[in-house]
């Protein structure tokens, strides 16, 4: 395996789309690249990139890559519903939505991900998977991997090891799958299960499954060793070298406006404002000084925002105008534990100067807040 | 349309016509020409129904998940319509003509079908026929350059909205490269042609942003001796300014400000500032910093700050209270609970350390980083950011000397800290030596606080952190 810096490959005069000589000539038909990056929003913005700019026509891509640990949902999804967005937090885990449709996965340095470009014209992800497997076979010859219908690749016929989804524009498109090597199953199950309760959404569900590392039937195999044998079969598949070129997210003449790109996949406006509409109604369960109170809470949540939001405190629990105030604020404000914890907090500031009234409103405050 | 082609057209035959289709306008040009056209005729302002094209892989149906227009849009050819997603693909269906969207078959969430109609669009009548198909032309015996169309010998492929873009901006289509099948001229290579040749800002489509000018450097001589002897370029097109108002409501966080600054400007303020030698101080944090790194703790000069604000409120304790709405009553708080302004991606944020008054400078220190990290990861709890009793703004690490802060309510008092500067300022001796001098601005609630009580305890402040040996002696 032949690693390359990618200026020599001459990059550019394929980004130009000018039919001047340049892979094709020397390397036609395919093209095999690797990120030195795991900053899942800088791969997903090489993806972005490649999909937008570059002509699929005359050569595919395959594109490699490997995130530091990151909860990747899809285009569709609603992240609330799909993993434990306070655990996430707290683990520094990333959250990032990606372009494509399918279901939630959690990535690290133990899970390889692939990305097979081709004109829309030659989007077939069959083909795609079956060459993947077929690779994995040519490595250990005993492993027993196959592909299902709904395009997963399975273990003993039992354990999820891959997942697949999928991004058509008007003249490329892209297949991607996960295929688990050693990734830190702990992690993953804890940080996939949802704990918040009473929501509704038509957001696609994730389908969950049982998973295993290849490292676990196979303690020789790595992420690096796998990365390698797909690339091989890959380069022989598509008749070229087996020549894995590396490229930089970062580098922004190599791939103009892939800063852009990435800044648009970290803001918050794309990974939870593109949360489709949902409901939330549930029950917050508040101790307060001898008693617990049951306070049912209904919102509606749209483009991650608060759009409707009814509170039933019993009576004067807290003054009306406060109550009034305080869900006021909330409607327009980002369905966000930060922004609300800095809303009331600020709120707090004009209230009258009352011990229990304070206490009262950091209770109720509190356990909304948890609701994110 | 119509003034263009006066313009291209030598021959002005044809000023008062109205073309409502595109074969009026090339039976009235080309008369001796020979046209193959593979479309059939269509007739302008028609409502096209465009249907939802194959996906792959033997898929018929799909379920719309945004759209990206309504109706009533204008769109253009490629232009994004919807997102539909099958089985895991996530699809973008582009538009297939320039139009006014008329009627969107789906709503979201609704299953779609393929090959069934997704959207009507109203054709622009000025655009002429759909640009599906190709418009092929055998060399034209008229003259006109842009409208040539033949390269020595070659045709050109280029569908007609994309010749009109072309004319429109006097191109000649043999000099575009056509990076389309068969080399044919997309939009987009007339479009980079564009910015190649002239470096001048495109002409504005609905859609347009401002392009930067950074392109337009490129034409104009670098070297400034060039620039002083001759007369600066001038620029060939008018400068097309696209940018928009912008208007977004104001909510969340927001809007509990602009109730609270609003409160907070019921508070009679006033102001009164110093200056501050912090010669003495800067030299022993730099010996303090080293031993704090050790414990794994970075000590700023904010500590220090906020334990002498603490021992000066012993003294002046009217600065650590509160009015209560009715200004009847002053409550004098016990804790002294100092609140840091921290600047975030979000806005302002005051976070406070509690109970100053029991806290070693670096406990302080400890306080500070872990309330700066949670602020910078948006992970600061509703205790942090509650209860807080007298502020101060280090505004000095972004720049300024003098402020006018404002009192964030329930407080009296607040600090601002503007950059610590070097100056040269005069010794007992009479001697100019270095010094390292910071501003301080306090503002104040005249209601409560006089402007004696306001400089005692500055004073105070000041001594504590010109020397801060005189600290140790009160320190409890």
């Amino acid at each position: 395996m032949v690693l390359q810096s990618f200026k020599n490959c001459l990059w550019r005069s394929c980004v130009l789309r000018t039919p001047k000589a340049c892979f094709w000539s020397t390397a036609s038909g395919g093209l095999i690249i690797q990120s030195v990056s795991n900053d899942v929003y800088q791969n997903l913005a090489v993806e972005d990139w490649i999909h937008d700019h570059m002509d699929l026509e005359k050569q595919q891509i395959l594109f490699l890559w490997r995130n530091s640990p990151a909860v990747v949902i899809g285009r569709h999804q609603n992240p609330w519903q799909e993993c434990n967005l306070r655990l996430l937090r707290q683990k520094n885990v990333k959250l990032a939505r990606r372009r494509s449709g399918g279901g939630t996965v959690y990535h690290d340095l133990g899970n390889v991900n692939l990305t097979f470009f081709t004109t829309r014209k030659k989007y077939e992800r069959m083909g795609n998977l079956k060459l993947v497997v077929k690779a994995l076979k040519a490595l250990r010859p005993q492993l027993d991997v196959h592909v299902t219908d709904r395009y997963d690749i399975l273990l003993n016929k039992q354990y999820k090891i891959s997942g697949t989804a999928a991004k058509l524009g008007r003249t490329s498109a892209y297949h991607h799958c996960t295929l688990l090597c050693n990734a830190d199953k702990f992690v993953l199950s804890s940080v996939l299960k949802s704990p918040y309760k009473g929501l509704k959404s038509n957001a696609t569900p994730s389908v969950p499954a049982s998973v295993k590392n290849l490292f676990e039937e196979d303690a020789s195999l790595t992420s690096e060793i796998i990365l390698d044998a797909v690339a091989k079969e890959y380069a022989v598949q598509h008749q070229i070298d087996h020549h894995i070129t590396l490229i930089n997210p970062a580098d922004e003449t190599l791939l103009p406006g892939i800063s852009n790109k990435t800044k648009e996949l970290q803001n918050w406006e794309w990974v939870y404002g593109k949360t489709p509409k949902f409901s939330i109604s549930t029950c917050l369960n508040m101790a307060y000084k001898d008693s617990v109170l049951d306070v049912k809470v209904n919102m509606d949540v749209k483009h991650g925002r608060i759009e409707a939001c009814n509170i039933d405190l019993p009576e004067q629990w807290l003054p009306p105008g406060l109550y009034s105030e305080l869900v006021k604020s909330l409607i327009g404000s980002k369905f966000c534990p930060n922004e609300i914890t800095m809303l009331v907090t600020t709120l707090l500031k004009v209230c009258p100067q009352d011990n229990e009234l304070h206490s009262r409103w950091s209770l109720l405050c509190e356990n909304m807040i948890r609701l994110m | 349309v119509c003034i263009h082609r006066v313009r291209s057209c030598s021959s002005v035959r044809f000023i008062k016509s109205k073309y409502v289709c595109v074969f009026d306008k090339s039976a009235l040009k080309f008369s001796h020409q020979q046209r193959l056209f593979r479309t059939s005729p269509v007739s302008c302002g028609q409502i096209v129904q465009f249907k939802l094209s194959d996906i792959g892989e033997g898929i018929t149906e799909v379920t719309v998940k945004e759209w990206y227009i309504k109706e009533g849009d204008s769109v253009s050819q490629f232009d994004s319509i919807c997102e539909v997603q099958s089985d895991k693909a996530s699809v973008t269906i582009t538009s297939r003509y320039d139009g006014i969207i008329r009627k969107l078959h789906y709503s979201i969430d609704d299953i779609a079908f393929v090959g069934k109609p997704l959207v009507d669009i109203e054709i622009d009548p000025s655009k002429g026929v759909s640009p599906e198909e190709d418009v092929v032309e055998t060399p034209p015996m008229s003259h006109e350059e842009h409208t040539h169309q033949e390269i020595k010998g070659h045709k050109t492929l280029a569908t007609p909205a994309v010749r009109r873009l072309a004319m429109e901006n006097n191109i000649k289509l043999s000099e575009v490269v056509g990076t389309g099948k068969d080399n044919r001229i997309l939009k987009e290579d007339i479009l980079n042609y564009l910015a190649k040749q002239t470096g001048a800002i495109l002409p504005p489509s609905p859609k347009a942003e401002i392009v930067p000018p950074v392109r337009r450097t490129e034409t104009v001589p670098a070297a400034p001796k060039d620039r002083a002897r001759r007369a600066p370029v001038p620029v060939s097109r008018p400068i097309a300014f696209s940018g928009k108002d912008r208007s977004e409501p104001v909510t969340g966080f927001q809007k509990a400000m602009v109730k609270t600054m609003s409160a907070a400007l019921k508070i009679p303020h006033f102001g009164y500032s110093d200056e501050i030698d912090l010669t003495q101080l800067v030299q022993l944090r730099e010996e303090l910093k080293p031993l704090a790194e050790i414990r794994g703790v970075k000590l700023s000069f904010m500590p220090f700050f906020i334990k002498a604000a603490s021992l000066g409120l012993l003294q002046y304790p009217i600065l650590n209270a509160s009015l209560d709405e009715n200004c009847q009553n002053v409550t004098y708080k016990a804790s002294h609970n100092i609140g840091v302004a921290m600047d975030t991606e979000q806005g302002l944020i005051v976070p406070n350390v509690k109970n100053v008054q029991v806290c070693s400078v670096f406990d302080i220190a400890v306080e500070l980083n872990r309330l700066q990290s949670l602020g910078s990861a948006g992970q600061l709890g509703t205790s942090d950011l509650t209860g807080g009793t007298f502020t101060l703004s280090n505004i000095g690490t972004i720049g300024g000397t003098y402020a006018k802060p404002v009192i964030l309510p329930p407080e009296v008092a607040i600090g601002a800290l503007g950059k610590i500067q070097v100056l040269p300022r005069f010794n007992g001796k009479g001697e100019v030596f270095k010094a390292q001098i910071m501003n301080v601005s306090w503002s104040a609630d005249h209601r409560v606080i006089d402007g004696a009580t306001m400089a005692r305890f500055s004073n105070l402040w000041k001594s504590y952190l010109e020397n801060p040996a005189t600290m140790l002696l009160d320190l409890k």
